[in-house]
């Protein structure tokens, strides 16, 4: 028995090394396309050459290599892969299945927990996600006040280890109000009180590691591979996402970014249109669900229905997301689209799913389809954000996925019942 | 299609027999006292039930009348009727609460009319969801508003999700600005059967009372599965499927037993009367023979049958198994909507309609022959067991097999677009070759839902004679762009987008809504 799962994971990695090789040899071409290479560039009636998992030529006049892949793009759509800015892809199959939940902690400071440790690349939610274009995922742990690091997975079938995490640790995730009480003896005040004596003695802990180990420092707030995990925070090469609502705990992490000069992010942010100047002048960006219009807890009194449109016209960059429902990560693009009928113009639309996210998180080659940068591309049979569009063809990482999935193959069972 | 009103013989019996409309029913329970422990006919303070009488069956066209309703013609709109038919550039007059035309560009217009050029715009039915539990589950969600699941014994059957609503939760005015006019508040599901659902017209209110839709019959909630094993496997059971099917069983079977205890107490009721009549008629002839002698010999009367003990949950499933409530059922897998067809069949009752129905697809036929509708989502799946194997394509192949599907919300912020989630639903079937017609796919937040309600025959459709419950959009309705302009219930004009949401009592003074920041 264990024999036989041995040699099946040995052939499925062998076969994936070779789809991996095959991969970088395939050279890809879409025709005749209405192309967006970045938000608010188009090219009409042009071409996209794939090669070595690459963008190797965008425009209008190519010559298409022999033997490639050709895509008709004629009447359709292509744009850069759509980013998930924050997910449990890969963290979570079945929710209600303790075990198949990973990286969702229920209390205290947990920063050395590095979500590609337990991320899961055979996720049935991953092909779930291509049929809505994603073809990058930030997967990200959740709860306590510290939650640990995301990573930055690539959407591409049967890709493990280096093909499926692009970045890691992409950022450190922080909650703070009503959903850091449980780690904070239940008040906000004293949440910020924590996170600025861990980051305190981060820094501490740096400067007298030798003394630490020699347990000649006093003791800190975290334990040694946590505080290690803060360093390049505090460095500003790993952003902060705070997870945060009310007006006043954005402006609380704004305090400690500017002090300790972090780089920050604020996800949720029901509020943050209230304090949109500061977090345009601090150049924090936000990430959003344009669907969340309750005021579902005393932290989202101040709720309104054009949160996106409203941050974008104070300038604050954004991205829009589910936050976190792993199994319905095709659905950002139709919040994108909601987004557009609440006000925000489909060109910002489009950057807050692909340029934005990767800018957010410093993943410089991708969200766009410059020349150079990695093959994320989606080929729609119109406009993304419509309901009426479906995707026609996806490439990631060079590579062409298939949009086979787990409830494709449930439907083709059942089509007709016997 | 329908015949507009087939309850009109049923107002103009409930005029002559005294006592059968819920006012004078009230009337006669009155300041008398309390009734409980009477020997009489029993009337729920709903007047909902039928008590087994089909012709006393409540008076729906009171749904179309509005004191408050305005004279509204729509022109120039795409009219979309959902029952089959289409108008472009169409004219829609609403007068008195009622649709009075619908069809082709017609320029007569009543006097007083509000007169809203529609160029460009599309017009449906009021959308309508069959599983809501706004109110129940209110916003903000701390506990003190958790309502939705009397969450103490498995069977509840007793309670009332209108005991539970609260007409003033903050998704009541966002639901409606996403052309929500009706809706079912439903309890939840940790309980095989959470009680009586409640019919709302989704508007904000005083009270739980002032906003019930007008004569829609009353809804029960059962679930099956994995929730009450979850919330139950520990605290006394039900711990299995076994035992989940089991325990209903085992409580229509006692239910069987008190609707027969009710039928025959109501036998000797009647018996009772009769001879009591007889009695006085006797006695009065005796009088009138022994008249100035010495007293008549009288007739004894009969001591009165005495009445069941009173048994809400009891009372409520009698109710159902005389086929007085509109069933309604959450359950995912294929296997267990079999089960509950089979345990509806064994008792004789009607299921209304099966709610998540993520399995439905795997038995679409069994439940086509039983019509049994389904109110699912378009693509939600995944977050359990029983979850796993939805798929995007199941309401479209339910439709395809002639059921009668419905996108339904279970979601405050779902509920404020079951447009574009009917609209990714028809082209998950039409994407894989199933072929949906518009009309279809805007029937699954209208038509079918209100029939899944009891409502249908005044709602759901734009007839004439309907209830004009309509939504002006400023686009096509299944596109992600497309947004109510204007929301119009029961001939009222309660939302216009350019005036934004009124906010919740909750939220005035205390919230950027009430300083009109929703515009």
């Amino acid at each position: 028995m264990n024999r036989t799962l041995l040699l099946a994971i040995v052939f499925s990695l062998a076969a994936a090394t070779t789809a991996a090789t095959n991969v970088h040899a395939q050279v890809i071409a879409i025709e005749g396309a209405t192309i967006h290479v970045q938000p608010g560039q188009t090219i009409k009636n042009g071409t996209v050459i794939i090669r070595n998992g690459k963008i190797a030529y965008i425009g209008t006049s190519a010559n298409v290599p022999a033997g490639a892949t050709r895509i008709a793009g004629k009447g359709k759509v292509v744009t850069a892969g759509f980013v998930e800015a924050s997910t449990r892809i890969g963290l979570v199959e079945v929710s209600a299945v303790a075990h198949t939940r990973e990286g969702r902690f229920g209390a205290g400071i947990n920063a050395a927990y590095r979500v590609e440790d337990g991320y899961n690349s055979t996720s049935t939610y991953i092909p779930i996600a291509r049929t809505g274009g994603i073809t990058s995922a930030v997967s990200a742990p959740s709860g306590g006040l510290v939650s640990g690091t995301s990573a930055w997975f690539s959407m591409r079938d049967r890709a493990f280890g280096k093909k499926a995490v692009v970045k890691a640790p992409l950022a450190m995730y922080v909650s703070l109000g009503n959903a850091a009480l449980g780690s904070a003896s239940g008040s906000r005040g004293m949440a910020i009180k924590r996170l600025r004596e861990l980051l305190d003695d981060a820094a501490a802990y740096a400067k007298r590691r030798n003394n630490f180990e020699r347990n000649q420092t006093r003791k800190f707030a975290a334990s040694r591979l946590d505080l290690e995990a803060l360093q390049p925070v505090l460095k500003g090469q790993v952003p902060v996402v705070v997870r945060a609502h009310r007006s006043s705990d954005i402006l609380a992490a704004l305090r400690i970014a500017s002090q300790l000069k972090l780089r920050m992010v604020i996800e949720g942010g029901t509020e943050a249109w209230l304090v949109g100047k500061q977090l345009a002048a601090a150049r924090v960006p936000v990430i959003l669900n344009p669907t969340q219009n309750l005021p579902r807890s005393f932290d989202q009194i101040h709720v309104v229905n054009n949160l996106a449109a409203r941050l974008v016209k104070q300038g604050v960059r954004i991205a829009i997301s589910t936050l976190g429902d792993a199994a319905n990560a095709r659905t950002v693009r139709q919040l994108a689209g909601i987004a557009v009928a609440n006000g925000l113009t489909w060109k910002q639309a489009l950057a807050a799913v692909t340029s934005n996210p990767a800018n957010i998180f410093g993943v410089r080659d991708r969200g766009t389809l410059r020349r150079g940068a990695a093959a994320d591309v989606v080929v729609w049979s119109g406009d993304p954000f419509e309901l009426s569009t479906k995707v026609d063809a996806i490439v990631v990482d060079g590579a062409l996925q298939s949009l086979t999935t787990r409830q494709t193959r449930l439907f083709n069972r059942y089509k007709k019942l016997r | 299609m329908r015949s507009t009103f087939s309850t009109l013989s049923t107002a103009v019996i409930c005029l002559v027999i005294a006592g059968c409309t819920p006012k004078q029913a009230r009337k006669e329970t009155g300041n008398k006292g309390p009734k409980l422990d009477v020997h009489g006919d029993w009337s729920d303070p709903e007047n909902d039930y039928n008590n087994g009488k089909k012709s006393l069956r409540k008076d729906l066209r009171a749904a179309t009348r509005n004191d408050r309703a305005q004279v509204v013609v729509f022109q120039n709109a795409t009219i979309l009727t959902a029952n089959g038919k289409r108008f472009d550039r169409g004219t829609l007059v609403l007068n008195k609460g009622a649709i009075t035309y619908v069809g082709k560009a017609r320029t007569s217009v009543p006097k007083n009319a509000t007169v809203i050029d529609a160029k460009g715009k599309f017009i449906t039915p009021g959308i309508i969801d069959t599983h809501s539990h706004i109110g129940v589950y209110s916003s903000p969600g701390v506990r003190a508003h958790s309502d939705g699941n009397e969450a103490t014994k498995p069977i509840t059957a007793e309670v009332r999700a209108k005991y539970g609503y609260w007409p003033q939760d903050p998704s009541v005015s966002r639901a409606r600005a996403g052309g929500i006019t009706s809706a079912q508040i439903l309890p939840g599901s940790a309980n095989l059967i959470g009680g009586m659902g409640y019919t709302i017209v989704m508007r904000p209110g005083r009270s739980a009372a002032a906003v019930k839709f007008p004569g829609a019959p009353p809804t029960i909630k059962m679930a099956c599965g994995e929730n009450p094993k979850r919330v139950y496997g520990s605290k006394g059971g039900p711990r299995t499927r076994m035992g989940v099917y089991t325990a209903f069983r085992a409580i229509f079977h006692k239910a069987a037993a008190y609707n027969a205890k009710l039928t025959a107490y109501k036998r000797q009721r009647t018996l009772w009367l009769k001879k009591r009549v007889r009695a006085k008629e006797l006695n009065a002839q005796a009088a009138a023979k022994h008249k100035g002698k010495r007293k008549a010999k009288q007739v004894k009367p009969e001591k009165a049958p005495e009445r069941p003990p009173m048994d809400l949950q009891l009372e409520n499933l009698a109710a159902v198994l005389r086929g007085e409530v509109h069933v309604q059922i959450h359950c995912y897998k294929a296997s267990e909507i079999r089960e509950m067809v089979t345990i509806a069949n064994e008792f004789g009752f009607k299921i209304r309609s099966f709610h998540h129905a993520l399995g439905a697809y795997k038995v679409r036929d069994i439940l086509v022959k039983n019509d049994i509708a389904i109110s699912t989502w378009a693509d939600w799946w995944g977050f359990k067991m029983e979850a796993f194997d939805g798929i995007p394509h199941n309401a479209a192949l339910f439709a395809q097999a002639g059921g009668r599907s419905v996108i339904h919300s279970d979601s405050a912020i779902g509920i404020q677009r079951l447009n574009q989630e009917a609209a990714k639903a028809m082209w998950s079937g039409r994407h894989a070759g199933i072929k949906i017609s518009e009309n279809e796919a805007l029937r699954w937040v209208t038509a079918n839902p209100a029939w899944v309600l009891g409502i249908d025959k005044v709602t759901g459709t734009l007839e004439v004679g309907k209830r004009a419950d309509v939504v002006l959009w400023s686009k096509h309705p299944f596109s992600v762009y497309a947004l109510p302009d204007v929301v119009v219930q029961a001939g009222e004009i309660t939302y216009k987008r350019i005036k934004g949401l009124v906010p919740s009592d909750f939220e005035l003074g205390n919230s950027a809504l009430s300083n009109g920041a929703n515009r």
